[in-house]
């Protein structure tokens, strides 16, 4: 006889403020099956699960429903709450009467009635749930880190400390990443390179920690513990081992094109470093310019080099590795502000964004670090911002806030006013957000060394003179403003990389509306995906600041760290099962799985009087993810789901079509 | 058919995508009608159209599968064969002489509340229009 426990959860008000839970209770106690209810303020408390252990041990209930929210919230709480009142775990079920019911609903008469339909079909489920046990799987205990930013390096080197060993794979030729780029940072103004290149350098001589640059990941299979990884390696040009890094092939190149790292206001050729304290510190042939292989002429480079580095035969190479843990730290960039036609970025060469100023007080970049504007080389007298340019704006741009603009433009603000002590800058704005440590404090410094803050928008910008004039309006005085600027920066928002889609599914995570990665929780699980054993850290998942990323990676090593440190993970024990008896073999669900689980069994067995042998199908529970397309491929109805099995889905069918 | 009549829609939504793109609908508290009841499974994959057409036969006035966009699948292929079992699974309905637009089938990603709310909203007012699913109470 079975005997289910149901336990309706007031979750506070969330959930009796739109439902009757005594009703819902009252009704509980009706269904067959049924020989407990109870009510509970907040059933996930203490004192919550201390009622439903003592009820299972009073009434010795074997099934147990908890009335509340969302499964993928409490469900493994109380799991565990039931595992330590000595009820196997996977008889318990969740009926979500919180998200799917309380908190759409407003009206109790139709609420409650659907809150008793939800508590019934869970009660139908939990009938037909079986004991279940998961098994265990080795963990490989090696980690892989996308993205050689500064999320990615941070993560590294935080994993790598812990003792397990590390990949690193970059797409670009050298880790740094985006924080490369900048010239100080916010709020302290310390110098981005000064205090990002020794974590570059750290990073590139730990023992624990490999380097692959100028790689890709192509394709992630497996899962948690056991990922294998295809990355391809392209092919530098450079024998790593061999280059001693002297820079005669740079020199001589006779080919350039437009620098990357200085967002184009400079050029590089075409055997280059990006930028000189690069890690490795090798450089690389961009193939698609390089005269030796679109023309089949040149390799002076390979003439030069003193110690025969140069390779053009060099090819691609593709490793094949396993991994126990991904932490995806792909990164964001720039929204393309040419969307802005008003703007005339493009049309007018000294119309740059954010990061282009930055290349320009950079000491490192294509002007010394003297702030020159890019048409004529002189020295801007007067300077406009523009914030939230593809940001916060549904219309040309994304909605959200890109976050970390205003500081960077406070920033540039203070960096302009040290530079060129008499220009002056104007920044025009929708709102100052300055939330975070000294924050504020570093605002309102920009706005004490004088520069103007005009609430409003741009609407057209064009030139006159070797000028700039900015038209506007300032919605605080209520009056149109113009400024004659020698140069125009725009905040350009944050946006996703434009492959981030294509990466997520190579990674099985989900991602939002805008491209950024997904986590776990919003609140709770911030650096964990949906995906056991990936993790998020960085600007991939959301506009960050530096602060803020390196927060991040930490947090997503700490997650790492804690899997590596067991030596066994339990599985989902959530798999597909083979009904040998009904079995034909004909191993349509083998053609189905996307995990190879299902391989061939052959066995022998009774027939009357004589012994037969036949072919049966067999699921390897340890690679089997539970995705239940086998059991629908199933011709004879031999392949099952536990957890999901048909049984209990048809119950939960006719309890909710009652 | 009374004025105040609510169809009853069965859901099948999958673990990773719908079920949590209606759970976001619940969290930014997105109001729809209370036509719809879940059944939660791994994977749009798993859902059988047995299951769909046991709904009808109970008398479910529609049924909703929904799924991660296509591309997006938790286990990479699983909405893919949903989608072309339950282009297979309206014609049957077609031959068993049920109405094929009972059934629809939606692509809800996680972050995705707002078309939860948008489906079931619209899908409610469809099968409000043609009425409750008698025909099946009737061949029974």
């Amino acid at each position: 006889m079975i005997r289910v426990g149901v336990f309706v959860c007031w979750c506070g008000s969330n959930i009796a403020g739109t439902v009757d839970v005594g009703k819902v209770a009252e009704e509980a106690a009706r269904i067959p099956g049924v020989v407990h209810v109870e009510q509970n303020k907040y059933t996930c408390s203490d004192p919550g699960q201390d009622s439903i252990r003592k009820a299972i041990k009073e009434h010795r209930l074997d099934r147990v429903v908890v009335a509340a929210c969302s499964p993928r919230m409490h469900e493994n709480t109380f799991r565990k709450c039931a595992a330590s009142a000595g009820l196997n775990p996977y008889l318990v079920e969740m009926a979500n009467i919180r998200e799917h019911c309380s908190w759409v609903h407003s009206d109790m008469s139709v609420s409650t009635p659907k809150a008793v339909d939800i508590v019934r079909r869970a009660v139908a489920k939990v009938k037909r749930c079986v004991p279940l046990h998961p098994s265990t799987i080795p963990v490989e205990k090696r980690a892989l880190v996308i993205g050689g930013g500064i999320a990615g390096i941070q993560a590294a080197l935080d994993i790598a400390e812990a003792g397990y060993d590390v990949t690193v794979v970059e797409r670009e030729p050298t880790i740094g990443g985006r924080m490369a780029q900048l010239d100080k940072t916010f709020p302290t103004l310390d110098c981005s390179s000064c205090i990002l290149t020794p974590k570059m350098v750290d990073a590139a001589s730990h023992p624990g920690i490999r380097i692959l640059t100028y790689a890709e990941v192509e394709e992630i299979s497996g899962y948690v513990g056991n990922f294998e990884v295809r990355v391809r390696k392209r092919a530098r040009s450079v024998d790593e081992a061999r280059c001693t890094a002297c820079g005669i092939c740079i020199l001589k190149c006779p080919t350039s094109r437009d620098s990357e790292f200085n967002m184009g206001l400079g050029t590089r050729k075409a055997i280059y470093m990006p930028f000189p304290q690069a890690v490795p510190n090798k450089p690389t042939i961009d193939r698609e310019i390089c005269r030796h292989f679109t023309a089949g002429k040149c390799g002076i480079c390979q003439k030069v080099c003193p110690s025969g580095a140069v390779d053009f035969s060099q090819e691609d190479q593709v490793l094949t590795e396993k991994f126990g843990a991904v932490v995806a730290a792909t990164g964001a960039t720039q929204f393309s502000v040419e969307v802005y036609g008003e703007y005339g970025y493009g049309r007018y060469p000294d119309v740059i964004t954010g990061l282009e100023l930055e290349r320009l007080i950079s000491s490192t970049g294509p002007t010394d670090g003297k702030i020159r504007r890019p048409s004529d080389g002189k020295i801007p007298k007067t300077v406009v911002f523009i914030k939230c340019v593809g940001s916060r704006d549904e219309n040309k741009g994304y909605p959200y806030c890109s976050k970390a603009c205003c500081m960077y433009t406070a920033k540039h603000a203070i960096l302009l006013k040290e530079k060129i002590p008499s220009a002056s800058a104007y920044v025009f704005y929708m709102d100052v957000r300055a939330g975070g440590k000294d924050y504020e404090e570093f605002y309102k410094r920009s706005q004490e060394m004088g520069t103007r803050y005009v609430r409003g928008r741009v609407s057209r910008i064009y030139p006159l003179d070797g000028k700039l004039i900015v038209q506007g309006e300032d919605t605080l005085l209520g009056e149109r403003v113009e400024v004659e600027a020698d140069l125009v920066v725009l905040a350009a928002a944050m946006v996703p990389q434009p492959d981030a889609p294509e990466m997520a599914r190579k990674l099985g995570i989900s991602y939002n509306q805008y491209g950024f990665f997904s986590e776990a929780h919003p609140k709770l699980r911030p650096v964990e995906t949906n995906t056991a054993g990936v993790f998020l850290a960085g600007t991939c998942q959301g506009p960050k600041d530096i602060p803020e990323t390196v927060a991040q990676a930490s947090a997503a090593a700490a997650k790492v760290i804690s899997l590596f440190a067991k030596s066994e993970l339990s599985t989902n024990p959530n798999v597909a099962s083979v009904d040998e008896s009904l079995c034909s073999g004909c191993l349509w669900c083998s053609n189905v799985c996307p995990y190879k689980a299902i391989e061939e069994k052959i066995i022998t067995e009774r027939a009357g009087k004589e012994t037969v042998t036949r072919t049966v199908a067999s699921v390897n529970t340890g690679l089997c993810q539970g995705c239940g397309a086998c059991t629908v491929a199933c011709r004879d109805g031999a392949m099952n789901l536990l957890g999901f099995t048909n049984e209990q889905i048809l119950a939960e069918v006719e309890a909710l079509c009652l | 058919m009374s004025l105040d009549w609510q169809p009853k829609i069965v859901g099948f939504t999958c673990n990773w995508c719908s079920y949590a793109g209606a759970d976001l609908a619940g969290t930014s508290r997105m109001s729809y009608p209370a036509s719809v009841r879940i059944i939660r499974v791994p994977c749009s994959g798993r859902i059988n159209p047995v299951f769909v057409i046991r709904a009808f036969q109970r008398g479910a006035d529609g049924v909703l599968v929904a799924g991660c966009h296509p591309g997006d699948c938790h286990y990479s292929t699983g909405n893919m064969y949903a989608r072309r079992r339950f282009l297979i699974a309206r014609r049957f309905m077609e031959y068993l002489g049920m109405d094929p637009a009972r059934l629809e089938i939606h692509w809800i990603s996680a972050s995705e509340g707002q078309k939860f709310q948008e489906v079931i909203k619209n899908m409610t007012d469809r099968i409000h229009a043609m009425g409750p699913n008698r025909k099946m109470r009737e061949i029974l």
